[in-house]
């Protein structure tokens, strides 16, 4: 007969100490509570619209009144070969941007940290920070400009070296488009993503290279053997957690950049999303496209996650 | 000095000069663009259109300027721009600030759910279409504040400045609160002086991609002409120029038509871009040293 008893006692008394605390701490929660009233409507009631795709939408008529169509959506889906388009579109350029973004940073951070004038570097970092801050449409202007058959850079250099005879066009071919995403993208980015590397460059003991340069070894050398393998985990992070996003990453880029010659190579999901949702009508469609990409893309947040785990990194979640 | 000079190997010279080309070829790659664009916004425009124009202007002129803020869309597109930049500052490091406040508190018994409901943001989406129907439903179309409720409160911000306030002695708020402070004094008495550097760096990442948003322009706002921002005004601009060609043609038509000052596609582009981007190029090299911290700080998440 003793537990029941001290049980009894306990639970109500947890219970009473929870209300009780809370009344304690309600400035702490009026502080709070308008803010996650705030998240909760504008983040996870959109996520009630996803009954959208199981129906066939029709804005004006009441939730009950739709109709219902099951999985339609999503058989329709799996059968648009655009899908299937947008799907190697979206994770080609995001893959591109991964790898070039990343050598390019890292490179760029081994750079950072070898130069020994201390004004000539803090105005290099100033300057490559720039492009990050400046937003698509403008990054989009200029490498039209870069890249314009009349009077563009690009052009004007590979002629007078002779390497092309006639302006080209290069916006205008589809094979180009993802490499040039890939390259306006390092262009941007390239500055900004060196920061987490040369902060990890930062935090190298300095015994390390002493005791290298006692040893004997170049800067190379110091380079290759103490500055990657230290900055090695952050990296290995960097690069899985990055691997989460590959559905999710970019489209303003894509957007600004495409016409109608490139379309099928440029075409991402939000474009997707866009092209059938806003502009032919078809909610239920485009949720659907929406849906695949949220779902899909907390699988592979949660896979690289995971993977992060097991190979013993820091836990990113 | 000359034990330096013996470490000095052919190595290290090759080394440096790679390391000098590489970045001052980076200058150059990443000023370029920009130069350009600056010298085409101050050179008359017809004459920008034979080419040729690098580094500085040929036919200096300030008409591009004047024709364009002069115009009643621009102006008014400026200030919306600006005033949605201020505002969600504003209100957003300030909410951010509150909310990472209460969820550093150990002892709050709701933190570990509020917590949880803000990180699972982080990964859910629901996605373009319900979120445009939301809006549409809250009223939030052709509406200014579509600008600044939606993304009040993130969970990155939040994340960045609650690992700050965790990073701040405790003992400065135990002694506030011993001396009979209540917990919103104590926030606005002590943690948000001493969350400076860190509220400088989230001030900055808003303002930034308020300047430079225009989607919610663009999906929200496009049928309202007076609630239009300088980004979509360019995002326009460079729309109608990647459609169009014989520009040029076009412009020098007008000019034969007997007006002296002809403004073309390019030059609207280029003068715009320029005044899109100079007040970021002026503000972020001050913040520096915050930010390259707070970015630190925000890759450790939890």
């Amino acid at each position: 007969m003793k537990t029941p008893v001290l049980a009894g006692k306990v639970i109500p008394m947890k219970k009473k100490s929870f209300w009780a605390t809370l009344k304690k701490q309600k400035v702490l929660l009026f502080m709070s509570i308008p803010f996650i009233i705030h998240i909760i409507v504008f983040k996870y009631i959109p996520i009630w619209g996803w009954t959208l795709a199981f129906q066939n939408y029709w804005p004006g008529k009441g939730f009950l009144q739709q109709v219902w169509v099951g999985l339609d959506n999503f058989r329709w889906l799996f059968n648009d070969p655009v899908f299937y388009q947008v799907l190697r579109n979206t994770l080609a350029m995001s893959i591109i941007q991964l790898v070039f973004g990343m050598l390019s940073s890292i490179t760029l951070a081994l750079i950072i940290n070898e130069v020994r004038i201390v004004i000539f570097k803090k105005t290099a970092q100033t300057i490559s920070y720039l492009p990050h801050f400046i937003s698509w449409v403008v990054a989009a202007n200029l490498v039209r400009d870069l890249l314009s058959t009349d009077g563009g850079i690009v052009n004007e250099v590979l002629m007078k070296l002779k390497l092309i005879e006639e302006p080209i066009m290069f916006l205008g071919i589809p094979k180009l488009f993802w490499w040039i995403i890939g390259a306006s993208y390092v262009w941007k980015e390239v500055g900004w993503g060196a920061i987490i590397y040369l902060a990890a460059i930062a935090s190298i003991d300095p015994n390390l290279y002493e005791a290298a340069t006692i040893d004997g070894a170049g800067r190379l050398r110091r380079i290759w053997h103490i500055t990657l393998p230290s900055i090695q985990p952050i990296i290995v992070i960097l690069l899985i957690m990055n691997m989460g996003y590959l559905l999710s990453s970019g489209f303003e880029q894509q957007y600004l950049l495409q016409n109608g010659r490139v379309i099928d190579y440029a075409r991402v999901f939000t474009i997707y999303e866009l092209d059938y949702g806003i502009k032919m009508m078809r909610y239920s469609f485009a949720t659907a496209v929406g849906i695949f990409r949220s779902v899909v893309s907390l699988v592979l947040v949660f896979a690289a996650n995971y993977l992060a785990k097991r190979l013993g990194q820091e836990r990113l979640l | 000095m000359k034990k330096r000079r013996k470490h000095w190997t052919k190595g290290d010279l090759i080394l440096n000069l790679v390391v000098y080309t590489t970045l001052i070829f980076l200058v150059i790659v990443t000023l370029y663009p920009f130069l350009n664009t600056l010298a085409v916004s101050f050179n008359d425009a017809l004459d920008s259109a034979k080419g040729g124009i690098y580094l500085q202007p040929r036919k200096f002129t300030l008409y591009n300027y004047q024709s364009l803020l002069t115009r009643s869309q621009i102006f008014h597109a400026s200030f919306i721009s600006v005033l949605r930049t201020v505002l969600s500052t504003l209100f957003c490091t300030f909410s951010t600030a509150m909310v990472a406040y209460t969820l550093s508190r150990k002892e709050f018994v709701l933190r570990k759910l509020f917590s949880f409901i803000y990180v699972l943001t982080m990964y859910i989406d629901g996605g373009l279409i319900p979120t445009y129907f939301l809006m549409k439903g809250l009223g939030l179309t052709n509406n200014f504040w579509v600008y600044v409720l939606p993304g009040l409160v993130t969970a990155f911000n939040l994340i960045v400045i609650r690992t700050y306030i965790n990073g701040l002695p405790e003992s400065l708020i135990e002694a506030a609160r011993a001396d009979g402070a209540g917990e919103f004094t104590i926030f606005v008495k002590i943690v948000l002086p001493l969350c400076k550097p860190v509220l400088a760096t989230i001030a900055l990442f808003v303002a930034v991609a308020n300047w430079n948003s225009w989607f919610d322009t663009f999906l929200y706002n496009s049928s309202n002409p007076k609630l239009s921002t300088l980004q979509y005004e360019l995002m326009k601009v460079l729309q109608t120029a990647n459609s169009m060609t014989g520009s040029l043609e076009q412009a020098l038509s007008q000019a034969a038509a007997g007006t002296v000052n002809t403004i073309t596609p390019r030059a609207i582009r280029a003068t715009m871009t320029v005044i899109v981007t100079v007040p970021i190029a002026v503000v972020y090299p001050f913040l520096q040293k915050y930010f390259v911290h707070g970015l630190t700080l925000g890759g450790i998440k939890e």
